[in-house]
C-alpha cells in the first residue's frame, strides 16, 4: 500500500505547514532578496536592477570596509573567548557545588539580562566614563590620581559591554551540558586513579564539549550584528560593520551596497560557525553520540 | 587534600561575577532616584520627580501603547505557531523533518540586523511602507523559535500514550486535545507567551530598522539617549520596566514549573516505589 | 461443555513499516471470554499486534473482526475494546474518580451514574475510598488498578494489556498476576494480555500464542505448549530443553523408532511425532531437565537408565540444578532434581544414574 506519504507524515506536514510557510515568507524570502539586491546597485534616488559585482567589488576593494570587517570579527571572537572563558566556572560551580538552590542561582544570573539592552549598554557607559562609577570610586579610594581613559570609547568597552550582556547565554548551555554529566563517570575516573585536575580534564571538559560551543555559537553570531554598542560605548576605533549596515540604509542611502555589506558578513559568519562546530564535533564527537 | 577548584574560590569567583552582572542592574534604579539632572556620582537626595515627568510624557505613552500591542500580538502568533511546531516535531516523523525546524529556528543564529535587513529590503522592493505589521513580522520571526524551545519540552515530555488513553476510551480528537493536551501543556503555553511578550517588549534592532512613524519603546528610548536631560526620566522608566519584565519572568517561570510538575507526575509508572 | 463464541478474529493481519516487516500475515481466532496472551521476545511484533487491534495502528494487509464486525476504518475510540498501558496512562492533572470515569464523562452519562460506575469499578479493584486521590499520590500497583478499572468501567468486550506487571516488583507482581486472573474468571471478560514474561504467560493464560519476528511460532494451552512446544526455538524460549541428536531408523504402525545420541535406540508411539513433520525430518529430540532423573539410591529404578558424570550443580534452594556429562556427547545435559529432606548434592566428578521416559521425549525437525 504505497501511497506516496504516510498518514503520520501527512499529518506532521500539515501541522508544521503553517509555521514553515511563515518562515518561508517572511525569512527566505527576504533573505533571497537581500541577496539580490546586493547585486544591483544605488543610482541616486532610484535602484539600478542590472547584475554586478559592483558593490562586491567596493566591499573587497575600500580599506574601510575591511577594516570594519575585520575588527567586527576580531571583537567579536575576543568577546566570545571572554565571556566563555568568564562563564565556564559558573557553570561549573553551579553544577558541581551548589546542592541546593540551583535554580534561585540561575534566576539571579538570568535577571540582569531582563533589563532593557539600550539601557544596560548606556549604564556600563555612566559607570566606565571619565566622571564615571569606576573612576569616582577609585579616585576616592586613592588607587588612581587620573581618571581612566583607556575603558571607554575603544574596542576595551565594547567586549567588556557585550561579555555583560551575553553572560547568561554563555552560562547556560555549559551548565547544561555539566549537568548532564553521570556523576558516577567521575567516581569512576577517581576510582581508576585520576586526581581532580587529570579527571577534569580528561571526563568533564571533554563531556562539556557540546556546551561550550554550543555557548560560544550563541554569543558569536549576535555579537558580529550587534550596533547599539559600537554606538554607545565604542567611540570611533570601535565602530563594527554593522554601524557601517546601518549608515549605508540611513543616512549614506546607499542599500545595495548595505545589503552587499549585510550578505558578506553573514557568510563570514556562517563559516566561521560551521568552522567552530566541525571542530567541536571533532574534539567532542565521540561523547555525543 | 588537595582539590583542583576549590569550591571556596569558586564560591568567592561566583560571587564576584554576579557583582560584574549587576553592577548597571543596581544603579539604575539609584538614578531613578536621584534628585539630580546629570547620571553620575554622588548621588544628590531622593526624589520620585522622574517617574512623575513620565505620567505627562505624550510620546511615551504612544510608545508603551505600540509596544504593547505589538508584543501582545507577537506573544498570541509566536506561541500558536511554535505549538505547531513543537506538536509537530514531538509527535510526528515527516520527511525533511530537520531541515523544515532548522530553517524555522535559523532567526536564533542570524544576527538580528540580518534579519532587519533583509526584511527592510523586501518591503521596500514591494513598495510597502513600514509599519508597526512590519514589526510584529519580525518579532514573531525572532520569538517563534524561543516558542518552540519552551514548548517543546512541554510537548515532547507529554506521555503519547495519554492521548492514545483518552481515544482509547471513546473520546475523539478534538475532546482529547481540550480534555487531555491542553491541560497539560497549558502552563508551557503560557510560559510561551510570556517570554515572547518579554523579548518583543525589549527588541530595538528589528523594531528600529522596520518602524514607520509610530516608534516601539526601545526606539523612543534610544531617540531619548541623546537628551541628557531626559536621561533621569528614562532611568525611571527603565526601572519600571525592569521590575515588570521580572515580574513576567518569575510568572512564566512558575508556569513553567508547574508544567513539567503535572508531566513529571505522570511520566514514569514506577515513580511511587520511589 | 459450553459453546465458544469467536470474539476476535484475526485474519492474514500484517504491518509494514517501510520495508520493515512488523507482522507477517497473523492468524487466530480469540474465544469469548477467553484469557489469552501474546508472548514473545522484544520486536517479535506482540506490542505492534495489540496495538493494531486496539485501533492505534492501521494494518497494512488483513482485517481484524472484532464481536462479528470487521475494524477496517473504525478508529480506536469507536471500537468495543479498552487498553491498559505500560506505562498505566494515568491523566495527570485529573483524581482517581475523573479518572475512571473519563470514559463516561465522554458518553454523557448523568453525574450520579459516573459516580456510582465508578465507585463499584473502584471496589472491583480493591480501591474503595481513593476516588479524591490525586494520580501523584499512588503507588505502583494502585497506578495499575486505576488504570484496570478506567478499562472494566466501560464494560468493553475485550480488554487489552500491554505489559501491564512490567513495572512492578517481583512481590507485587506476583499477586496481580492471581487478582487479574481471578478478576477475569469473575467478569468473564476476554483478556489479551501481551508480555514477554514466559512464566507470567504460563501462569495467567488460557491460550498463549507465541511470537517470533512477526508470525505465531505456536498457539497452543500452557500446558501443551510446554510439553509439546512445536520448535526447538520455542522450546527454548519457554522453560529449558535439553537437545540430542537424533534419526529415525524405522516408522510403521507400531510406531517410530530413533535413534538418539547417548540414550541409544526407543520405539515412541506414532502420535508423538509432531503434525505437519515427516519422521525422516526428525534430526533432535528433546527432555525437559525435570524429566531426567538422578536416581541416587541402590533401588531407585525408572523406565531408562543411563549412566553420566556429574559436572557442576547450581543450588536454587528449592531445586538443584546438575551439569551432567553423559556418554558420546559434545556437551552436559541440565537435570534439575526437588531438594528433599536427607538428600545431600552429588559432588562434581561422582558418577550417577540417570532415569528417564521415553513419553517425555519431544521431537523436532
Amino acid at each position: 500500500m504505497t501511497r506516496g506519504l504516510s498518514r503520520e507524515s501527512r499529518q506532521g506536514l500539515t501541522l508544521i505547514g503553517l509555521p514553515f510557510g511563515f518562515a518561508l515568507i517572511m525569512l527566505a524570502a527576504p533573505l533571497a532578496m537581500v541577496i539580490t539586491f546586493s547585486f544591483w546597485t544605488q543610482n541616486y534616488l532610484d535602484i539600478d536592477r542590472t547584475l554586478t559585482l559592483a558593490n562586491y567589488q567596493e566591499v573587497f576593494s575600500q580599506p574601510i570596509y575591511q577594516t570594519l570587517l575585520w575588527r567586527s570579527l576580531r571583537i567579536s571572537v575576543i568577546v566570545t573567548v571572554v565571556t566563555v572563558v568568564l562563564a565556564f566556572p559558573i557553570a561549573y560551580y553551579l553544577s558541581f557545588h551548589v546542592k541546593r538552590n540551583k535554580a534561585l542561582w540561575l534566576f539571579l544570573i538570568t535577571v540582569p539580562f531582563w533589563t532593557s539592552y539600550l539601557l544596560r549598554v548606556f549604564l556600563w557607559k555612566v559607570i566606565l566614563g571619565y566622571n564615571g562609577v569606576l573612576n569616582t570610586a577609585l579616585l576616592e579610594i586613592g588607587l588612581i590620581r587620573e581618571p581612566l581613559t583607556f575603558i571607554l570609547y575603544n574596542a576595551n568597552a565594547v567586549v567588556l559591554t557585550l561579555a555583560h550582556a551575553w553572560a547568561p547565554f554563555a552560562i547556560l548551555p555549559i551548565f547544561v551540558a555539566l549537568e548532564k554529566i553521570d556523576r558516577s563517570l567521575l567516581e569512576a575516573a577517581e576510582d581508576l586513579g585520576d586526581g581532580p585536575f587529570r579527571r577534569f580534564w580528561r571526563i568533564t571538559f571533554p563531556l562539556a564539549i557540546p556546551g561550550v560551543v554550543a555557548a560560544t555559537l550563541i554569543v558569536l553570531i549576535p555579537t558580529v550584528g550587534d550596533f547599539i554598542t559600537p554606538r554607545l560605548v565604542g567611540g570611533t576605533d570601535g565602530l563594527m560593520i554593522a554601524n557601517m549596515i546601518q549608515i549605508q540604509f540611513g543616512k549614506a542611502n546607499n542599500a545595495p551596497l548595505g545589503a552587499a555589506l549585510a550578505v558578506t558578513s553573514m557568510v563570514v559568519v556562517a563559516l566561521i560557525s560551521i568552522a567552530i562546530y566541525l571542530v567541536g564535533r571533532k574534539i567532542g564527537g565521540r561523547v555525543a553520540r | 587534600m588537595r582539590r583542583g577548584l576549590s569550591p571556596t574560590w569558586l564560591g568567592f569567583y561566583a560571587v564576584v561575577y554576579l557583582l560584574f552582572l549587576y553592577a548597571p542592574v543596581i544603579l539604575l534604579p539609584l538614578f531613578a532616584f536621584n534628585d539630580a539632572t546629570i547620571i553620575a556620582f554622588p548621588l544628590s537626595g531622593f526624589t520620585t520627580e522622574w517617574f512623575e515627568v513620565l505620567w505627562t510624557t505624550d510620546a511615551l505613552h504612544s510608545a508603551v501603547r505600540n509596544s504593547a500591542v505589538v508584543a501582545s500580538i507577537t506573544a498570541v502568533v509566536s506561541t500558536l505557531l511554535g505549538a505547531c511546531v513543537a506538536r509537530a516535531s514531538a509527535r510526528y516523523r515527516f520527511p525533511a523533518q530537520k531541515g523544515i525546524l532548522g530553517f524555522i529556528m535559523l532567526p536564533l543564529v542570524l544576527p538580528e540586523i540580518i534579519l532587519a535587513v533583509a526584511l527592510i529590503v523586501m518591503m521596500m522592493q514591494l513598495g510597502l511602507s513600514l509599519s508597526l505589521w512590519t514589526v510584529i513580522a519580525g518579532h514573531i520571526l525572532i520569538c517563534t523559535p524561543f516558542s518552540i524551545a519552551i514548548l517543546s519540552s512541554a510537548f515532547a515530555g507529554l506521555d503519547q500514550s495519554l492521548e492514545e488513553a483518552s481515544f482509547d476510551l471513546g473520546e475523539s480528537r478534538a475532546g482529547t486535545f481540550r480534555r487531555i493536551t491542553l491541560p497539560l501543556v497549558m502552563p508551557g503555553i503560557i510560559s510561551s507567551l510570556l517570554i515572547c511578550f518579554t523579548i518583543s517588549l525589549d527588541e530595538f534592532i528589528i523594531a528600529f530598522f522596520l518602524t514607520g512613524t509610530d516608534v516601539t519603546l526601545p526606539v523612543y528610548i534610544w531617540s531619548q539617549l541623546r537628551f541628557p536631560t531626559k536621561l533621569p526620566s528614562i532611568m525611571a522608566l527603565g526601572t519600571i520596566l525592569f521590575v515588570l519584565s521580572i515580574a513576567l519572568l518569575v510568572l512564566a517561570e512558575m508556569f513553567r514549573r508547574r508544567a513539567a510538575r503535572r508531566q513529571g507526575q505522570g511520566a514514569s509508572a514506577t515513580e511511587g516505589f520511589a | 461443555m459450553s459453546v465458544f463464541k469467536p470474539i476476535i478474529e484475526l485474519r492474514d493481519v500484517r504491518k509494514s513499516f517501510g520495508t520493515f516487516e512488523a507482522l507477517k500475515g497473523i492468524n487466530a481466532t480469540i474465544e469469548e471470554g477467553e484469557f489469552f496472551s501474546l508472548l514473545g521476545p522484544s520486536g517479535c511484533g506482540k506490542t505492534t499486534l495489540l496495538r493494531m487491534i486496539a485501533g492505534f495502528e492501521p494494518p497494512t494487509g488483513g482485517d481484524i473482526i472484532i464481536d462479528g464486525k470487521s475494524m477496517d476504518g473504525i478508529s480506536a475510540n469507536r471500537r468495543p475494546t479498552n487498553m491498559v498501558f505500560q506505562s498505566y496512562a494515568i491523566f495527570p492533572h485529573l483524581s482517581v474518580a475523573d479518572n475512571v470515569g473519563y470514559g463516561l464523562k465522554t458518553k454523557k452519562l448523568p453525574k450520579a451514574e459516573i459516580k456510582r460506575e465508578v465507585d463499584k469499578a473502584l471496589s472491583m479493584v480493591d480501591l474503595v475510598g481513593y476516588g479524591n486521590r490525586a494520580a501523584h499520590e499512588l503507588s505502583g500497583g494502585q497506578r495499575q488498578r486505576v488504570a484496570l478499572a478506567r478499562a472494566l468501567v466501560m464494560r468493553p468486550k475485550v480488554i487489552l494489556l500491554d505489559e501491564p506487571l512490567s513495572a512492578l516488583d517481583k512481590k507485587l507482581r506476583d499477586q496481580m498476576q492471581m487478582e487479574l486472573r481471578d478478576l477475569q474468571k469473575t467478569l468473564g471478560i476476554t483478556f489479551i494480555l501481551v508480555t514477554h514474561d514466559q512464566e507470567e504467560a504460563l501462569i495467567m493464560s488460557d491460550r498463549i500464542a507465541v511470537m517470533f519476528e512477526g508470525q505465531i511460532a505456536q498457539l497452543a494451552t500452557p500446558e501443551e505448549l510446554y510439553r509439546r512446544p512445536a520448535t526447538k526455538r520455542v522450546a527454548s524460549f519457554i522453560g529449558v530443553m535439553n537437545f540430542l541428536d537424533a534419526a529415525a531408523t524405522s516408522h510403521d504402525a507400531a510406531g517410530l523408532t530413533l535413534d538418539i545420541a547417548a540414550l541409544g535406540k526407543v520405539t515412541l508411539p506414532a502420535s508423538a511425532i509432531p503434525p505437519n513433520v515427516h519422521p525422516s525430518q526428525i534430526t533432535k529430540v528433546g527432555i525437559r531437565p525435570e524429566m531426567l532423573t538422578l536416581l541416587f539410591d541402590h533401588d531407585d529404578r525408572a523406565e531408562k537408565e543411563i549412566t553420566g558424570e556429574v559436572v557442576s550443580s547450581d543450588y536454587y534452594g528449592d531445586m538443584t540444578y546438575y551439569s551432567v556429562q553423559l556418554p558420546q556427547l559434545a556437551s552436559p545435559v541440565t537435570i534439575s532434581m526437588r531438594n528433599t529432606a536427607g538428600r545431600s548434592i552429588a559432588a562434581p566428578g561422582s558418577p550417577v544414574r540417570v532415569g528417564w521416559g521415553t513419553e517425555s521425549v519431544v521431537l523436532f525437525e
